[in-house]
């Protein structure tokens, strides 16, 4: 059969989301970064709430997610996302509101209104990408680094502390699992993106976090994606993602970590 | 014998070469270009179109999502 048979319109099974604007991503070769702006693409399509979404950009690799996304867009002060999502939300309550952080905006800097904005329940999506390492400066220690893991300001790999027991680095904070303990959360839950069956479960994940926020249901939404920062981990992007099955996973385990306000026991 | 024929078509210029796809392709059939796109990356293409079974696996972890998969039944 020949392949113009086959590429036909109606025979089109899948196909990058129209919400996706057609500039490239500046993304490196095999970021995770540009497979979850396909997965909330899709989601907000498949939906079709992408009329009346409003996101919320970071600092970060993802400082410029506005540009790739046909829906509107906010950029916040550095780890601010959450407290401007909460304005915008406030405002407009019947307005979709999501934010998109990486782990040196969410969990670094922006750890006082992570907590509060989970803590006060606000009805929003966060997604939080997990990489692992401070991408856009040029791969300094994050505070999700795992132990032992070399960054531009661990070079020797971080060493929560010295032999003597005096404190060092200290150890990769688990932010996920310190908002599930918060009674403002809804829905809590892990995902990766460095295989097809994960994606889709991601994808699964990502969807019912709007769902929750279009149906008026109260309290956060919080994805985080466990994600890959090849140039900084010094990899390739197929080995990155070998290195995240490896590493990150048993420190960062997927899955759904709490639903309706219930943590959900392991 | 199969009745399931996919194939994929890549966008070559916006392709970055990273490989994803082509481990994650459970048929074998993608590979890198030996030619580059515009950036100088290896793009992917269809080394194997015979094979394709139209699964979207490919398109589904491409970071960039330059595949569309389309799938016929024979």
């Amino acid at each position: 059969m020949n392949i113009n048979d086959i590429v036909k319109p109606e025979n089109l099974v899948y196909q990058k989301s129209k919400l996706l604007t057609s500039k490239p991503f500046h993304y490196c070769p095999g970021c995770g970064h540009g497979t979850v702006h396909r997965i909330i693409a899709e989601v907000l399509e498949e939906l079709g709430i992408d009329e009346r979404t409003i996101g919320v950009s970071p600092v970060g690799c993802a400082v410029m997610a506005y540009d790739y996304f046909d829906v509107d867009f906010a950029e916040a002060a550095h780890g601010r996302a959450p407290a401007c999502a909460t304005g915008i939300k406030r405002v407009w309550p019947d307005k979709i509101v999501f934010t998109y952080q990486g782990d040196g905006d969410l969990a670094a800097i922006g750890t006082c209104e992570t907590i509060h904005t989970c803590n006060r329940g606000e009805n929003l999506t966060m997604i939080f990408v997990n990489n692992g390492i401070y991408g856009m400066t040029g791969g300094q220690m994050a505070p999700t680094t795992l132990i032992g893991m070399k960054t531009a300001t661990t070079p020797y790999g971080r060493k929560p502390q010295w032999e003597d027991g005096t404190p060092n680095n200290g150890f990769p904070l688990q932010i996920t699992n310190i908002i599930s303990t918060l009674p403002g959360t809804r829905y809590v839950t892990r995902q990766a993106v460095n295989t097809p069956a994960r994606v889709r479960n991601a994808k699964k994940a990502i969807k019912k976090a709007f769902e929750n926020q279009m149906n008026n249901k109260n309290g956060v939404n919080f994805v985080e994606i466990v994600s890959n920062c090849n140039s900084n981990w010094k990899m390739s992007a197929v080995d990155a993602n070998k290195w995240l099955d490896e590493n990150m996973l048993p420190v960062y385990p997927l899955g759904d970590i709490k639903d309706n306000f219930e943590l959900i026991k392991k | 014998m199969a009745s399931i024929k996919g194939a994929i078509v890549v966008d070559t210029e916006r392709c970055k070469g990273c490989g994803v796809c082509v481990v994650n392709c459970p048929q074998g059939v993608i590979s890198l270009a030996k030619e580059v796109n515009g950036k100088g990356y290896n793009y992917a293409y269809m080394a194997e179109p015979d094979k394709c079974i139209g699964c979207a696996s490919c398109g589904i972890v491409c970071p960039d999502g330059v595949i569309s998969v389309y799938k016929v039944k024979m």
